[in-house]
Order: structure tokens, then C-alpha cells, then sequence
């Protein structure tokens, strides 16, 4: 046996050692006991909203506008209570988009009306004539406009949804069981609210949200620091209540790309490939064995090594795993399978011309190695291109893909040259597998 | 030894018969675009209960959707529909779902549901386009780096290009004809496809551009052909097992996997099988007439090829 093989050849065992430990499950390394998936495979829905920056108000900068969607939007994603949840911003030659991916949500519509609408809340007064009667309309509606009041400096001040503070909550009517969202003004919200209920004594005030009327209770008595919304439905209420507690929207948004996956295509889909993989994975090994018999044998060893270390690597990083994500790790083991194979053929073509096993081994990676390295890289430039474009094309589908495949091969290279290089020393260094035919060489 | 290079006129002429209707199929029916690149909206929807087809298409002309395509589609011996529709937002999803419900008078699922507007569909073509071609350029620039110490090392990179596109032209033009014949629509899986075939078929070719170069550098023949010939027939046995060992994950991807990755595999199935093909059958031969000015032939070779080996 070679100096050094028997380092090598612990730290290969370690480390697989240490991969098994943390593929299983319940070794909760870094707090993640689970394989992360993607949208595909678990159900959900994946979000392109598009923000006009055109509408923003031009004291603020655009990079200001954008984060200030981004945190709110955050915060309504949050208490709509979806588990992990992304939410990032794309800025390209196209303009500026909020990515929004929600796994497992049910009721996608809601929440898509609940992530994207400005949610501006306002209260209004009816415009009365000069006969103290309602001005009406061509349709005979009354006109409404947004209730004024003297704030705390002085200033006429609009009564919005801003000044109310962020714990607007859903209560259940004790009489009727009606769904209603109970909020509470701030200090200066008080302020003009005691003012304009004050005016509006016995005379309806409505609610608007982005122009909408949603309510117009008539007002019973003077109020200060509270009121309620009515006239909604559960899930209306909900949304709303979380809208008000995130603030309103600086700029409207609009959806621009939308993919849903039902959870149950998303388990459908991971079980078939995980099965695909295996029958997938068990011919190979066949295969190889019965063409390469020893040098297949080790080779196969090898890839065990390389499966374990890159699911464990999976787990570490993490890497989401999406579908293609699994096809491109299928195609990764195709690869190692590759580099093995290059090197089974070389030591079958070495031993043929008459070398020792020890020689013809150590001939056989020598030789390969160019071909190995030059091969790979060309897969390694696929790989940055696509997760490139994968990136500015926000498809998540596209970048899994492209991750799995990189680290795959990048492991696969390793795989070859150092760990089945390292099993085949130590094995012919124990005296096993001496003769020729063991190699698949053939007599002449 | 058999010759592989003496008769490269042959191969050349498969690739051509292949070739050619893909290069049809492609100039007259070009590609089918999915929502990823048109932009719109597509759904594959399950009911409860059977549901006839053309009762769903006259579902969908009554709600007001008589540009809508619907197509069956078996999954595991249960029918689900495709339909693509032109973009419709949330509410009009909504109301097309109840709409579907009451009509037919059943439960309807959508299984996915996939809304692009054409703001993004237009930067995905373009970007798809840019990515493709930095890929070929990338590959091109690492060959030629790779085979500097040979003479003249661009015509290594160009010909792997050249062979690299010949796979590139299958695939897609396949993809082309299955537009028409089964209404096969492309997506970004699909180029996801086709560049993870760039990388494959690269790997391929440079496997045995690496046998060839090593067969100069050894001083296998004076004659580059017999060189060639040499580098191709000793890459023989590596190229075909790689190649058998990896069909067989991607055979049992395609027949077992879910259909969301279909057309991913089915580009990849195609392109690495062509790209077997055209590394043991194409580059190389290319090589050859480069450097003889010379198509080969189709009759036996003039002369029996010997090595020095």
C-alpha cells in the first residue's frame, strides 16, 4: 500500500460517517433536521409582483419606496402565518419586482389580495348642500370626501389609516356573531377622530379602503381613541386587520407572474422521482458490476460515498430542492458513473498492455485525469450560465438545477480522482482482486 | 480496427437526414412557446367526477372564453385537463373556477395554475437567447485554451462547437415537430434542457478530443486520419457505457417521474443520446476534414488503417 493511503482513507470514512449522521433524520445540525424543498415539490405559490415606482412620492428615492414594500410586505406575509416564506426584490433592465413565494398556502387569492393591495384606509364624510341635505350624484349616490380635522400643530390634517396603531385585531360581534376589526388610533389619529365624530353627530361616515367603500356607520356619539370596521366577511376581516398592521402600500403593486402547485402534485411528483433515482441508480450499479466487475465494484462504492456527501451537503448549505433540482443531482451521478468509467477503462487498457496492478492503477488515474478535468469544466460553464439566467429570470426551477448539477460535478471530480482511487489502493493493497479478469480484462 | 473516420461521409449523411426535417420543422413551425415565453395564463385542472371534453371546451366558450385551448391529459390513468387561456388575474381565476363548477356540476381542483404577463415573457426570450449564446462562447474559449498546445487549438474548440450544435439543432427541432404533432409546448425547464446538453455533449466531445490529443502527442501515425481513428475507437467503449449508464437514470426519470419534468428529461434523453452520437461519429471526422480537405468516403477504405502501437 501507497504512504498516505491510510490518512486518506480514515478521512474518506469520517467524512461519510459524519454525511450519514447528518442525512438521517433527527440529527438537528444548525437547527435543520429536514431537507429544505422548493414550491414543486411541497405545494405553494410563487409571486411576481411588479412595483410602479412612477406613482411613489417623489420626496422619497426609489431604493427607500422599495424597502419600505418589501418590510411591509413582509410583515403581512408573516402574520397570515406562512411557514418560511420568501420574499426578495428583483431590480433588472425590466424594472423593479417584489418576488413573493408562499409554500403551502390553501386560499392563494386571498393571500394574493392581501400581499399585493395598497390597503389605504380612509374616512369620509358626506358633502352636504346648502339645505343641509346630502349632495347627490347623477346616480343618486352621495359624494363622499376624505374627513378633515385641526391636528395637534394646527394643520388640516386627512384622517387615514397612518395614524393607527399596528393591533387592529378581528373580534366577533357578541350580539349578531358578525365579524368586525376593532382598531385604536394613535395619539394624534385621537385627535381628529374626536373632532370629525364630534361634527358628524347622527350622520353616516365611511370607510374606505383604495377608494372602496366599505362600511358607513352612522355616527352615535362622540369617540376618541377607538372604533370598528363592520360589514365584513371572516376572511375579509382577517386580511384587513393584517393590512392595517402592516401600513398601506407606498406604490400599487400588480402581479405580473404566478405559479401554483397543488400539494398534492408536489408529493405525487417527489415520490415518482425519488423512485425513478433508485431503479435509476440500481441498474447502474448492475451495469457496472457485471461490465467492470472489481474496478465496478469499487466504483460503486465510490458513488455511494458521493450520494451521501452530496445529500449531506445538500442539507448543510441548505439547497432548496426542487424537481429539476433532482433531475440535475440524477445527472451529477451520470457524471461520476463518467469519471469511474474512464478510469475502469484505462486500468482495463493498461493492464492489457502488460503493467502490474499496482502500476496500471496509478497509469490509469494519471491518465485520466485531463480528459476528467476538461470534461467537467465545460459542464461547470453550463452551470454558471444557467444559474445565471436562472437568477435574473427569478424561475427558481432553472437555478435548482443549476445548483445541484454544479455541486454534483464538483463532487463527483472528487469522488473519482481521490475516493476511488484511495478504495482501489487499499484493496489491492490488502491482496484482493489480483488477476486480470477481475478488471473485466478479457484472456487474448 | 474498425474505421470510424474512413467513412465519415456516411455519418454525415445521417446527421443530414435527421437534420434536415428538424431544420424544417424548425424554419416553418418554429417552437410552440409556453407561458413562460408568450406570456398567458396555463392550468391543468381535475374534476370529481368524468368529464367529457368537449363539454369542457363548451364549458369555457360560455364563460366567455372561446380562445381558450383544452387538451387532455392522462396522469396515472386519471384524465386531467390542460388549458391555456391568455393572462387572467386572481378575481377572474375566481370566478372562472366557480363558473367551471357550477357548469359541469362538479368539484374542480387546479392542480397548477401558471399566470406570466408579457413584461417578464419578453425578458425571458431574450435572456434565454444571451445565456445560450455566452455558454457557446464559453465553451468555445475553454477548448481552445484547453488544446493550446496543439496546432492550431481554435479548430479543436470550433469543431466541438460545431458538433455541439449539431445536438443543440436535434434537440430543438425535435421539440419543433413534437409542437405540431402533440402540441408540446416549450418552457424554461426545456431550456434548463438544452444547456445542461451544452454541458453534457461538451463533456462528450472533450473526452475524445482528450484521446486524440493524446495519440499525437504519443506519436500514434503520420496520418492525422488514423490518429483520429485511433483516439475514437479507444473512446468507444467509455463514450457508449457512460452513455448506457446515464440513459438508464434518464429512461427511468422519464417513464417514472412526474410530469411536471417531462419535457426536462425528454430534452435530456434526446440531446445526450445525440450527443453520443455526434462525439464519437461528428467532432472528431470534423477534425479529420479540416485538416485533409476531404468528405471521406462510402465504399470500403482505400487502404487497410494500421497504428504504430
Amino acid at each position: 500500500m501507497r504512504r498516505g493511503n491510510t490518512p486518506l482513507l480514515i478521512f474518506i470514512l469520517v467524512l461519510f460517517g459524519i454525511s450519514i449522521w447528518v442525512i438521517l433524520p433527527g440529527s438537528d445540525i444548525f437547527g435543520r433536521d429536514e431537507f429544505k424543498l422548493g414550491l414543486d415539490l411541497k405545494g405553494g405559490s410563487h409571486l411576481v409582483y411588479s412595483i410602479d415606482l412612477t406613482k411613489k412620492d417623489p420626496a422619497q428615492t426609489d431604493a427607500d419606496v422599495i424597502e419600505g414594500v418589501k418590510q411591509k410586505i413582509e410583515r403581512r406575509v408573516n402574520e397570515y402565518g406562512v411557514t418560511e416564506p420568501i420574499v426578495q426584490t428583483i431590480s433588472n433592465e425590466r424594472g423593479n419586482f417584489m418576488l413573493v413565494q408562499l409554500p403551502g398556502v390553501k386560499d392563494i387569492d386571498e393571500a394574493i389580495k392581501l400581499i399585493g393591495q395598497t390597503a389605504e384606509l380612509d374616512f369620509r364624510e358626506i358633502v352636504l348642500g346648502e339645505n343641509g341635505e346630502p349632495v347627490l350624484d347623477e346616480e343618486g349616490n352621495p359624494q363622499w370626501v376624505i374627513a378633515k380635522a385641526k391636528g395637534s400643530d394646527g394643520q388640516e390634517r386627512e384622517l387615514t389609516g397612518k395614524y393607527l396603531k399596528p393591533n387592529a385585531q378581528v373580534v366577533l360581534t357578541p350580539q349578531t356573531n358578525e365579524p368586525e376589526v376593532a382598531f385604536e388610533w394613535n395619539e394624534e389619529g385621537a385627535i381628529l377622530f374626536e373632532q370629525i365624530t364630534q361634527r358628524n353627530q347622527k350622520k353616516p361616515l365611511g370607510i374606505f379602503l383604495d377608494d372602496q367603500l366599505i362600511s358607513a356607520p352612522t355616527v352615535q356619539a362622540v369617540i376618541k381613541d377607538t372604533g370598528v370596521i363592520t360589514g365584513v366577511k371572516l376572511d375579509e376581516a382577517r386580511t384587513l386587520a393584517i393590512q392595517l398592521n402592516s401600513g398601506s402600500l407606498d406604490v400599487p403593486l400588480t402581479v405580473v407572474e404566478r405559479r401554483d402547485i397543488g400539494a398534492t402534485l408536489g408529493e405525487d411528483s417527489l415520490r415518482k422521482s425519488l423512485m425513478a433515482g433508485i431503479i435509476g441508480a440500481a441498474m447502474v450499479v448492475i451495469f457496472m458490476i457485471a461490465y467492470y466487475r472489481f474496478s465496478g465494484f469499487v466504483a460503486c462504492l465510490a458513488l455511494l460515498v458521493f450520494v451521501a456527501l452530496n445529500l449531506a451537503i445538500f442539507k448543510l448549505i441548505p439547497v432548496v430542492l426542487t424537481l429539476p433540482g433532482i433531475a440535475g443531482f440524477i445527472v451529477s451521478i451520470g457524471m461520476g458513473v463518467d469519471g469511474n468509467v474512464l478510469v475502469a477503462e484505462r486500468l482495463k487498457e493498461e493492464l492489457r498492455r502488460g503493467r502490474t496492478l499496482g502500476a496500471a492503477i496509478e497509469e490509469g488515474f494519471r491518465q485520466s485525469w485531463s480528459a476528467i478535468l476538461d470534461a467537467n469544466v465545460t459542464v461547470f460553464i453550463a452551470c454558471i450560465v444557467l444559474y445565471v439566467l436562472g437568477s435574473r429570470l427569478a424561475n427558481f426551477l432553472v437555478m435548482g438545477f443549476a445548483t445541484t448539477l454544479f455541486i454534483g460535478t464538483l463532487l463527483s471530480m472528487f469522488t473519482q480522482v481521490v475516493v476511488t482511487r484511495t478504495f482501489m489502493r487499499t484493496f489491492v493493497g490488502l491482496g484482493m482482486a489480483k488477476s486480470p479478469g477481475a478488471y473485466g480484462v478479457l484472456k487474448q | 480496427m474498425i474505421d470510424l473516420v474512413g467513412r465519415r461521409l456516411w455519418f454525415f449523411i445521417i446527421s443530414a437526414i435527421i437534420i434536415i426535417p428538424c431544420i424544417i420543422s424548425l424554419a416553418v413551425f418554429k417552437l410552440k412557446p409556453g407561458v413562460d415565453f408568450s406570456s398567458g395564463t396555463a392550468m391543468t385542472l381535475r374534476f370529481d367526477k368524468q368529464v367529457e371534453l368537449s363539454q369542457l371546451r363548451q364549458e369555457f366558450d360560455n364563460l366567455g372564453y372561446d380562445k381558450a385551448i383544452v387538451q387532455p391529459v392522462k396522469s396515472d390513468g386519471e384524465i386531467e385537463f390542460f388549458v391555456r387561456l391568455p393572462e387572467i388575474s386572481s378575481e377572474e381565476k375566481t370566478k372562472l373556477e366557480e363558473g367551471l363548477g357550477i357548469g359541469l356540476g362538479t368539484e374542480v381542483t387546479v392542480l397548477s395554475f401558471d399566470s406570466v404577463s408579457p413584461i417578464v415573457a419578453e425578458g425571458t426570450v431574450r435572456n434565454t437567447i444571451i445565456a445560450v449564446v455566452v455558454a457557446s462562447i464559453g465553451i468555445l474559449l475553454y477548448i481552445s485554451w484547453a488544446f493550446r498546445k496543439m496546432p492550431m487549438p481554435f479548430r479543436w474548440g470550433t469543431c466541438a462547437v460545431i458538433a455541439l450544435v449539431h445536438d443543440l439543432v436535434v434537440v430543438i427541432g425535435v421539440f419543433s415537430i413534437l409542437g405540431w404533432v402533440a402540441g408540446v409546448e416549450i418552457d424554461a425547464l426545456f431550456v434548463t434542457g438544452v444547456l445542461a446538453v451544452v454541458g453534457v455533449s461538451v463533456n462528450n466531445i472533450v473526452v475524445v478530443f482528450d484521446r486524440i490529443r493524446e495519440n499525437l502527442k504519443r506519436g500514434v501515425s503520420r496520418d492525422f486520419e488514423v490518429t483520429a481513428n485511433c483516439g475514437i475507437i479507444e473512446s468507444l467503449g467509455r463514450s457508449l457505457n457512460t452513455g448506457l449508464a446515464t440513459l438508464f437514470v434518464i429512461v427511468a426519470l422519464y417513464l417514472l417521474g412526474g410530469t411536471t419534468i417531462h419535457n426536462l428529461v425528454l430534452t435530456l434523453l434526446i440531446g445526450i443520446a445525440t450527443g453520443i452520437y455526434s462525439s464519437l461519429c461528428i467532432a472528431g471526422q470534423l477534425l479529420v476534414v479540416w485538416d485533409k480537405r476531404d468528405w471521406g468516403r462510402l465504399s470500403s477504405p482505400r487502404k487497410q488503417l494500421e497504428t504504430s502501437a
